[in-house]
């Protein structure tokens, strides 16, 4: 799908990454649109974490240009606490600050960063944390909270930023089964209003639902991309084909379908 | 055992506690923020500062406190700088204490894990901003019982200042026993006031210590 | 500053009587260190044991001594129980008992700490593969109870001498003592004198501890693998 570089939110071109001398990200390129939902899959250690890393700053990258709505983010001079404001992250250890309550948790960045009115952004941040269904645990400490909960409080976090694009790297991952579905629904209905979002994840069923667009990546190397029907039912490469039969063992299809929903 | 004597010495005791307790206070304070100083410059790897702040660890560790008071009371009297006792009493137990306040501080900055630090980032927090809200009360939390039992430490200390002749516990007690030669009741009233200093303390400190505590 | 002053130190046999002052300190140190190795090691059993009555004298030991100054001791037992007792202890005499009692204590609670923080399933793995309880103590608990203990022990070893100078404010003829003589005896020569002894002090202690605390940290480290 070729953009208009101009209504992207964001242009990836050519991004490589060495650590010492092991090349790990060979020239990656990459287009998101507004309001696109790109998920990123591919078999563990392909890169797609620090891929995503590279994005808001948080790994460095050797070669290459990170524009967001057309303003390049990684020249030397880029005072990243700045940039970090519009993109938004969630990690898959959550990490909520545990000495503050959650809406302190969720205020830290609006407040301090922002230096937005508490007023205002009070009010947003429980307008938020009544989408998703915690405001009424918004003096509670994050002790206080299940896997589930805090994760869908670190998106409110992220999102009380009024972020351009939202980031998500593997947030489902070390979390129970029981809790995954109500993290996944959070992000459904955030794609579902709209937000620029670039998701890493393993699991495929969701994967299939929520995006617009499938970039399949292995070897640190963009492989394939393609609309998720297409991917899911008709890989073009060999690799994408291999990466989607390990859903399927010869015996305990069950355990198959639960993730590789087809 | 002349409890009459013991009554009648209580009140000069407790004159000496205060200044014990004085004494301690500042030293302890003036260590405290030596201490945080020192372990933030090491943890952010401050060029130069770092280097230096490692060799005043070092010394400071690896003397008595009793040398490092005399050195500052009468050795640098001689060559013309004369400290008063209450100053080289604060300034000596800060130079000692800073070095283990340091330390606890130090071990504290480290556990704060890298997920949170890099959780502050991503909400766009500045490096000051970042080490204000988010890693400095972890670590402040963690390094907690270690800043207690230093502060404990340097209120036991404060002992060694009788030697400087400062009019504190330990001074009154031998003061009492030069001159009345009561000596089990001088030292059974000190041992008692160092009680009635550190028990409270000490428990006031663990409470916090739980307090503080969120998991 | 007079730099005549550091002439001090070279003169005559000034040097070598601080240094025979420092070997006093040390004596004490050593003395007191020995004693706690074995006696720690035995409270800190002690400390383990399931009888309830025995802990609880251990810990009332334990905190007693470390809740008052170590000063506030020594002056107990030098003046204290000469009065009270009639016996005369010599000051040096005073200061054995006292480091030792404290070194006790201290060492007792290392050896507890170091027990009790080892994993029960150590035992229990060692016993599995069929060594005998005696085997798997020397063997596996032993060896990593002092891994455990070694670096605090070394640790509690620089307390302990640095501790020492204390006891030159009970009459013990150390170091620290034989400096104040060297100073007065040099006042009218050389007047900066006491600023350059109570410096060269200041060095011997360090030069004594220091390499002790860089050891034990090359200990922990080597053992951190």
């Amino acid at each position: 799908m070729k953009n208009d570089a101009s209504k992207n939110v964001l242009n990836v071109k050519n991004l490589r990454k060495f650590y010492g001398t092991d090349e790990v990200l060979h020239g990656i390129d990459l287009e998101v649109e507004r309001g696109e939902v790109v998920v990123v899959l591919g078999p563990s250690g392909c890169g797609k974490s620090t891929f995503l890393r590279c994005l808001n700053g948080l790994e460095e990258i050797q070669q290459g240009e990170i524009q967001l709505n057309g303003q390049t983010i990684n020249t030397d001079a880029t005072k990243w606490h700045l940039v970090r404001q519009k993109i938004g992250m969630v990690f898959q250890s959550y990490d909520l600050f545990p000495h503050m309550t959650i809406l302190e948790n969720v205020l830290l960045g609006p407040l301090k960063a922002q230096k937005r009115a508490r007023s205002e952004a009070e009010e947003q941040a429980e307008k938020l944390l009544d989408r998703v269904g915690l405001l009424g645990k918004k003096d509670a400490y994050p002790s206080q909270l299940s896997g589930g909960q805090k994760q869908r409080v670190a998106i409110v976090r992220a999102l009380c930023m009024n972020p351009e694009i939202m980031l998500f790297d593997e947030v489902t991952a070390s979390l129970d089964p029981e809790m995954v579905r109500e993290v996944l629904d959070v992000m459904q209905e955030l794609a579902k209003q709209g937000m620029t979002m670039v998701i890493v994840t393993h699991e495929m069923g969701f994967a299939r639902s929520v995006a617009d667009r499938i970039v399949f990546v292995d070897g640190g190397k963009i492989i394939e991309s393609s609309a998720p029907e297409e991917f899911f039912t008709n890989p073009q490469t060999d690799r994408a084909r291999k990466f989607l039969n390990i859903f399927e063992f010869s015996a305990g299809k069950e355990f198959v379908q639960k993730k590789a929903v087809i | 055992m002349d409890y009459n004597f013991m009554l009648t010495s209580i009140p000069l005791y407790v004159k000496a506690g205060k200044l014990t307790l004085e004494i301690a206070f500042w030293g302890i304070a003036a260590s405290l923020f030596l201490g945080l100083a020192c372990a933030l410059i090491t943890y952010y790897k401050v060029r130069f500062f770092d280097k230096l702040v490692a060799v005043y660890i070092e010394v400071s560790r690896n003397t008595p406190l009793l040398i490092q008071l005399f050195f500052l009371y009468y050795g640098f009297a001689k060559i013309g700088i004369k400290f008063e006792a209450y100053t080289c009493a604060v300034f000596g137990l800060a130079f000692l204490g800073g070095s283990y306040m340091a330390e606890a501080f130090r071990a504290g900055l480290e556990a704060v894990s890298k997920s949170q630090i890099e959780s502050g980032m991503s909400i766009g927090l500045t490096r000051y901003q970042l080490t204000r809200y988010v890693i400095l009360p972890q670590a402040f939390a963690i390094a907690l019982p270690a800043i207690s039992a230093n502060a404990i430490f340097l209120l036991k200390e404060t002992s060694v200042v009788s030697a400087i002749a400062l009019a504190d516990l330990m001074f009154v007690a031998k003061d009492l026993i030069g001159m009345y030669y009561k000596t089990p009741e001088a030292l059974i009233l000190l041992i008692v006031s160092y009680l009635v200093l550190l028990l409270p303390i000490s428990a006031g400190l663990s409470f916090l210590e739980r307090r503080v505590r969120h998991g | 500053m007079d730099d005549w002053g550091i002439r001090v130190i070279f003169e005559g046999q000034n040097f070598a009587r601080l240094i025979m002052g420092l070997a006093v300190s040390l004596r004490i140190a050593l003395v007191s260190v020995i004693v706690s190795a074995v006696g720690g090691v035995i409270v800190g059993l002690l400390m383990t044991s399931n009888r309830l009555i025995i802990r609880w004298i251990c810990r009332l030991y334990l905190e007693v001594i470390r809740i008052v100054p170590i000063l506030v001791w020594l002056f107990a037992f030098y003046f204290g129980v000469t009065k009270v007792f009639h016996v005369h202890l010599s000051a040096e005499i005073a200061s054995d008992i006292v480091f030792s009692l404290w070194g006790i204590a201290e060492m007792g609670d290392l050896v507890r700490g170091a027990v009790t923080s080892m994993p029960k399933h150590q035992l229990e793995s060692g016993l599995a593969v069929g060594l005998t309880r005696l085997q798997v103590y020397r063997y596996v608990v032993i060896p990593q109870a002092v891994r455990r203990l070694l670096p605090a022990a070394i640790n509690l070893l620089t307390r302990m001498i640095k501790t020492t100078s204390l006891v030159v404010l009970i009459g013990v003829v150390e170091v620290l003592k034989i400096g104040q003589q060297i100073i007065e005896v040099s006042i009218l020569k050389t007047p900066t004198a006491s600023f350059w002894i109570y410096a060269v002090i200041f060095f011997l202690y360090f030069i004594v501890c220091w390499p002790i605390s860089l050891y034990s940290k090359k200990l922990e480290r080597k053992w951190q693998s």
